[in-house]
Formats: C-alpha cells, structure tokens, sequence
C-alpha cells in the first residue's frame, strides 16, 4: 500500500496495531483501557463523508484530538446513504485512534454482519455498537428494502459468540475471532417508559458491555432511570455513556422533536434557546451544563458527544465543562 | 385484524389461562393425527392456524411463534420485525414509529405481559427469526418435536 499524507496533517499511514492483552480485558482497543481505569470517558460522533475522500474522515477525527477517547462512526444515520462505517473505522484504526463501529441492523442480514466483523477485527476495530436503526422511511431512500434480520438483542448475542466461541452462528469455527468490546444504546425517554429499565437489562444479559444512550435533555428523567440501573446492579455489569448533543437554535430542536424518531427535549430547554441572544452558543452551553451533570450521576463513566454538524465545537465544549480533569486523552500528535 | 390483536394483549392473562389449558390438548392431537396421517394433513392444518391466528393476532406465520413470551403481541407486527423488545424510535404518545397510526406492537407487549401471570417470560432473549421455518405451522412443528406450544 502506498503512504499518502492527509492534508493537513503528516500522520503517516500504517496499520494500527492492538496494544497489547491485559488481563480481565475483552479487547485490545484503547476504549475498553480507559473505561476499565476508572477514568470519565469522552466518545464523540462522527459522520462519515458522502465522499471518497479519506482526508475528510481524518479532519473530522482531528477536531477530537486530545478530548476525545473513542470516536463512533455512524452506519447509515438516518437512514441516510454515507461512507460505510467499516471503512471509517478501518481508516481511523489505522492512524491509531480508537473507533466505535456502529452497526445497524436495517441494512445487512447475518451474513453480511459475521463478514464485516471479521473484516473490522482484521483492521484493528475492537469496540463494536449494535444498534437496531433508523426505519428505511426516516432516510433519504425510503423507497429501500428493510432488513432487520436481526434486532440489537440478536446482534449482540452473535458478536458475542463470534467472540466467545470463536465460530459463526452456523458452528463453522473461526480460526482468529475478533475481540471486540460491544455496546448498545438505550433511549430511556420514549414509551413505553416504566419497561425500558427491562430492556436494558435484557440488553446487558445478551452479553453488552456498554451502553451509549440516545440525546439526554431530559435530566430528571434520566437520573431517576440510572437510580433504577443501580439498582438492579446494572452499573456493576456494563459502562454507561449517556449521550449529550447541542441544538442550534430552538427551531432545529422543534424540527428534530418532530423529524427525528426517539428524540425528547423537554420544554425547559426550549425556552432557554428562545430567550437566548446567541441561540446557537446557548445549545453549547446547554451541552456543556449536561456533561458536568451526567459526570456527578452515581453509575455513569462517561459521555457521549454527539454534533452533528458542531464537530469543530466538541473540544471546546469539552474543556469548558472540565469533565475530564487534568487527564488528556490520546492522540496522534502525541504519537507522531 | 388489527383490533383483535390490540384485544389480544389486552387480555393477556385470559389469553394466556386458555392457552395453557387447551396446548397440551392441541398439542398432543397434532402429533396422533401427524403420525397416523404422516404428514398429509399438514396443509390444512397449517392453513387453520393461518386463519385461527392471524385473525386474533395478525399473525404473519412466521414459524417461530413466541407470543407467551411477548404478552401476547405478534413481534412481526412490528415494521421492523423486533423480538426483544421496542426501538427507541417509539413515538410520544406510543405509537409506531413507521406507522404512526399504529400502537407500538411492545408497548402492547410489556403491558400484556404485565398482566400475565408468567410476566418473566418476556426477558427471555429470542434470537433472530429462522427464515427457513417461514410460512410453516409452528403448531405442527412443535408437535412434532414434542415441545410446549407457544
């Protein structure tokens, strides 16, 4: 393989390679290691490019750089057609940043999931999401034929016994399995409310080692449902990352209220962007409040940024809410 | 029917008192007559089945029936065809997310089970649907392999 150089950065290009096993780890990714130290974990989303360009997933990663520990490629967002999050991963891999495959059930049967494992494992992929995604018709080709052979609780327990077992769902032995750190997301706030702690449960028994939630806006609601996961001792047996997004304005909250399935913002965040001078520097700060909550939340290890379209503002939401202390996560920079 | 299947969760527990009282019976007639018949009648009884369950539950016969373990709802009533529980797609006032017209097939699920007297049955973890059993009697399945009749 040639070595090409991004734009902007002098990264060379060459193969990641897994650190090396610790003891009581699943993985050999950097994700799980921080996690399992006891550090507040910073994950952000990334959008994959409607380009072959790769220099357009490497500049979206560098935006992360030093704030971020893992970096979720999405699978299809919405529905949507993008780069394919494999892919991201295997490029993002390869500089030596940690990616979290994300992968939709909507899109591709068993068969074609075990063969993308296989492959992400061999491009040093080690965290895995398994998602049940988007229904065809939120998309811009609603017209497509949707898949869901499996669901998120039937994708996590494939993952695992690839893993575990070392063989396909079929038997087949798997010479070299992929060791990847699986997770789900849970969406606490959307019915039927009072089942969803179930469902979580049911989740981690499948065999989910952590959880990255849809958009928490929603304190209140989401405190009282990680009292219940503690609880149940669910904190003890997977890491939670709840999730944390910004809004631009209070019109792209009310257009995703009523656009995006399973996203609830409740009212009081909308009157905070409504009387806001600066509705867009509102939403980050909004952003940056919620981190500093999620972090005080008995049973939470982290949290998940997601901007769309804000990327560039991550890091600096990040710093301002402190959450990660004196600790800087890994990057290239420090590699190179 | 649409309305029957709502009816269905509703009375979960009712369902589920009739289900367990008249399986074993069902269950047991199916494998005498599968094996004095050897098969023949197959057809027709895979087509009453059709007819019996899809009218109660809009069954799809999919084959690999689990409606004691999910309150009763028909989990490939669900646009996306899930079997362990809803998506986080579940519309404010609990509706489908697709279909916004339509009940959430697990919001039915959870407060059918609620009502069942077996309400555990539902944290079992169902892996994804055998294709392969698609448009077969799981009646005459499950007879055959001497199981309990979901």
């Amino acid at each position: 393989m040639s070595i090409p150089e991004t734009n902007n950065q002098a990264y060379t290009y060459h193969p990641g390679e897994l650190l090396p096993g610790l003891e009581g780890h699943i993985s050999r990714g950097r994700f799980e290691r921080v996690l399992r130290n006891g550090d507040f974990t910073v994950t952000a989303e990334l959008a994959p490019p409607d380009s072959t360009d790769r220099n357009e997933v490497f500049e979206q990663a560098t935006l992360f750089d030093g704030f971020v520990d893992a970096i979720n490629a999405t699978d299809g967002s919405g529905a949507n057609c993008h780069m394919s999050s494999v892919v991201v991963c295997a490029l993002l891999s390869y500089i030596g940043y940690s990616p979290i495959m994300q992968i939709s059930c909507r899109d591709r049967n068993r068969i074609a999931i075990q063969g993308d494992l296989l492959g992400a494992g061999a491009l040093s992929v080690c965290n895995v999401l398994a998602l049940t995604g988007d229904d065809v018709s939120a998309g811009d080709h609603p017209e497509a034929k949707r898949v869901f052979d499996l669901d998120s609780i039937s994708l996590i327990t494939l993952i695992k016994q690839i893993r575990d077992e070392g063989s396909f769902l079929s038997g087949r032995t798997i010479t070299n399995p992929p060791q990847m750190f699986v997770g789900t997301s849970i969406n606490p706030f959307v019915p039927p409310v009072e089942s969803r702690i179930l469902q979580l449960e049911k989740k981690i028994n499948a065999g989910a080692d952590f959880i990255q939630t849809q958009y928490c806006f929603d304190m209140p609601m989401f405190k009282d449902f990680m009292s219940k996961a503690v609880d149940k001792g669910l904190t003890e047996k997977a890491f939670f990352l709840p999730g944390v997004g910004t809004l631009a304005s209070a019109r792209t909250a009310r257009w995703i209220k009523n656009n995006v399935p399973g996203v609830h913002i409740p009212d009081s965040i909308f009157k905070r962007l409504e009387g806001a001078q600066d509705q867009k520097k509102e939403g980050q700060k909004i952003c940056t409040e919620l981190m500093q909550q999620v972090k005080e939340i008995e049973g939470v290890s982290g949290v998940h940024v997601m901007a769309y379209k804000q990327e560039e503002c991550v890091a600096q939401m990040v710093q301002d809410s402190g959450v990660l202390g004196d600790r800087k996560p890994w990057s290239p920079k420090d590699e190179y | 029917m649409y309305r029957a299947r709502l009816f269905a969760s509703r009375h979960a527990r009712a369902y589920e008192v009739i289900y367990n009282a008249t399986s074993p019976v069902i269950l047991s007639t199916l494998n005498i007559i599968n094996k004095l018949t050897k098969g023949k009648l197959d057809k027709p009884i895979t087509w009453s089945e059709k007819i019996v369950k899809g009218f109660l539950f809009d069954c799809q016969m999919c084959g690999n029936c689990v409606l004691s373990s999910t309150g009763m709802a028909c989990p490939m009533n669900c646009p996306k065809t899930l079997r362990n529980g809803p998506c986080g797609g579940v519309r404010a006032n609990g509706n489908c997310e697709v279909k916004p017209e339509m009940k959430c097939v697990w919001v039915e699920a959870w407060s059918g089970s609620e009502k069942m007297k077996n309400n555990l049955a539902i944290q079992e973890i169902q892996f994804a649907v055998d294709h392969s059993h698609r448009g077969s009697s799981a009646w005459i399945r499950l007879a055959k392999e001497d199981k309990q009749i979901t």
